[in-house]
């Protein structure tokens, strides 16, 4: 692995993280919850995916056509019944909500799934790759999450910009009360949000399954991936999400070349490098660009 | 039309409006005159459903509305403009506009009869709001509310932080409003300009009715007293 290799590495990984945050960015944005839950509704994801696979036989990488319709339903229903009514309790309770759905879930899924790790089964494209050069080859798993990533933040962001749901969410998320007044049913609002936000973790998920093995752990680590992509991105931005993702995956990818256990360490250090010196994020704008 | 009848809100412990009764007809302009703190602004708030009154009803053409969320409110033809403009800042001026047809209420108004209201609007169309000066802000805002086909429009302070004149030319659309059969209730501090352009008043001091009338028949004196509370309390309709 030469340096080259470690930087393209880095920006396909960089593609998985962008997806994992985008959710994340969205709800973020939009209804101001912080889902702590949201590394376990990808882990979560996956597991459905696995239960897909077995009973539908439907192959691996075309589970989303069932996973994600099926979490943007999911998610739509989390919002209005739990996070809506703990969001009018007070901020500080979507919190401990989410944060208790987070625990929930894990323990759910150790309890059905057992603690063992998982991937799916993807044959020999789980090892496939094409050589640019040399020295350079692309896996194809990589580069199919990462053009996810960017159809899906390119379609988030059209259907944002064009349609009258996503001028909703935008003015929704500007200003509530003066969204209300001016007809829009800003809960239903929130939860169309949601039922977005809920279909690209399931999108991650299905990434997450695709590229690494994962058990019912696996979200809190994930979280802070995306965490961290949104933030050195700039909150609200979602072509920064996919700036955040990159610059993360392509410190560690570099970290890890430097030292082959420092790859997450780098990650964190230039993340707090931003926090400290640019904490608004790289790309600073509103859904509106 | 809007029938709001012996509305008392409250603010935690504090009673921001005491069993206060009021009616527009289509057609008519109502302002509620008072002074900072009388409850004017609260009125509003609770007709567009974002205070829950604790007793009294708000109908609108006899039917009960006062348990509906503010967008099934606008959805039966009642629209605010809030006091501050509140426009969407991330969204384009035609965005805003756009967002007010939200609740999907058939009428006159769309984008190009907004236009021609407020003329200068269509050329700057594509701009963020924050480009604009508190007058076209103003604009837009009302513009916002009128593409929800109100027919009960609320005006919250629109003269606030404005220049007289660009005030007058702001009120210089209410005629055109009422023409077309929509009442109009407004709330005004600038109590001159509210009296200039209302058929009726009602004036409001700590939360009641003090005085309501004609602008014609009531002395300044009169509504001098009902706005500071002078000379005791004045009975409701005593100038009426």
């Amino acid at each position: 692995m030469n340096w080259v290799n470690a930087i393209a590495q880095g920006i396909l990984l960089g593609g998985l993280y962008a997806l994992f945050a985008c959710g994340l960015s969205l709800l973020f944005g939009v209804v101001r919850v912080v889902n702590l839950a949201h590394g376990d509704f990808a882990v979560l994801a996956a597991y459905l995916a696995l239960v897909v696979i077995t009973t539908t036989h439907v192959p691996a990488l075309l589970t989303f056509v069932i996973v994600a319709p099926l979490f943007a339903m999911f998610g739509y229903g989390v919002q209005r019944l739990i996070i809506q009514r703990s969001l009018e309790v007070s901020p500080l309770t979507t919190l401990l909500v989410t944060f208790g759905l987070s625990v929930v879930i894990q323990n759910l899924l150790l309890v059905t799934a057992s603690a063992d790790s998982h991937s799916f089964d993807l044959g020999s494209l789980i090892s496939a790759s094409f050589r640019l050069t040399p020295e350079l080859s692309i896996g194809y798993v990589p580069l199919m999450i990462f053009v996810t990533a960017v159809v899906v933040l390119t379609g988030l962001q059209l259907f944002l910009s064009r349609t009258a749901m996503g001028r909703a969410i935008r003015a929704s998320a500007d200003d509530q009360e003066a969204s209300s007044i001016a007809g829009v049913n800003t809960r239903h609002v929130f939860g169309i949000a949601a039922a977005i936000a809920f279909a690209t973790v399931a999108l991650a998920g299905l990434a997450l399954g695709s590229s690494s093995s994962f058990d019912p752990s696996a979200g809190p680590a994930r979280l802070i991936f995306a965490f961290e992509a949104v933030i050195i991105g700039g909150v609200g931005s979602l072509w920064g999400t996919l700036v955040g993702g990159i610059i993360l995956g392509v410190a560690q990818a570099v970290g890890a070349q430097i030292d082959p256990s420092g790859g997450v360490l780098a990650g964190h250090l230039v993340f707090l490098a931003v926090l400290a010196l640019r904490p608004q994020g790289l790309i600073r704008a509103r859904f509106a660009v | 039309m809007l029938d709001v009848n012996e509305l008392t809100v409250r603010h935690g412990y504090l009673q921001a409006l005491t069993r206060v009764s009021l009616r527009v007809a289509a057609g008519e302009t109502l302002a509620i005159i008072g002074a900072n703190g009388a409850g004017k602004s609260t009125l509003l708030r609770s007709i567009i459903g974002l205070h829950q009154p604790s007793a009294g009803s708000i109908r609108l053409d006899g039917r009960d509305i006062t348990a509906l969320p503010p967008h099934a409110r606008v959805r039966n033809g009642i629209a605010l403009v809030p006091e501050g403009r509140r426009l969407f800042p991330s969204l384009s001026v035609e965005e805003n506009l756009l967002v007010g047809r939200a609740s999907g209420r058939p009428g006159s108004f769309s984008l190009d009869a907004v236009y021609q209201l407020f003329s200068w609007m269509s050329d700057r169309r594509r701009e963020p709001t924050v480009h604009l000066s508190g007058g076209e802000q103003q604009a837009v805002a009302i513009g916002r509310a009128l593409m929800a086909n109100p027919r009960v429009l609320l005006l919250d302070e629109l003269s606030l932080g404005l220049a007289p004149t660009m005030v007058r030319r702001i009120y210089s659309v209410l005629p055109q409003l009422v023409q077309k059969g929509m009442a109009v209730l407004l709330v005004e501090q600038d109590v001159t300009q509210a009296l200039r352009v209302a058929n009726r008043f009602q004036c409001l001091l700590e939360g009641r009715t003090t005085l309501e009338g004609k602008p014609a028949d009531a002395t300044s004196a009169q509504i001098e007293a009902a706005y500071f509370g002078l000379a005791g309390r004045t009975g409701p309709g005593s100038a009426a």
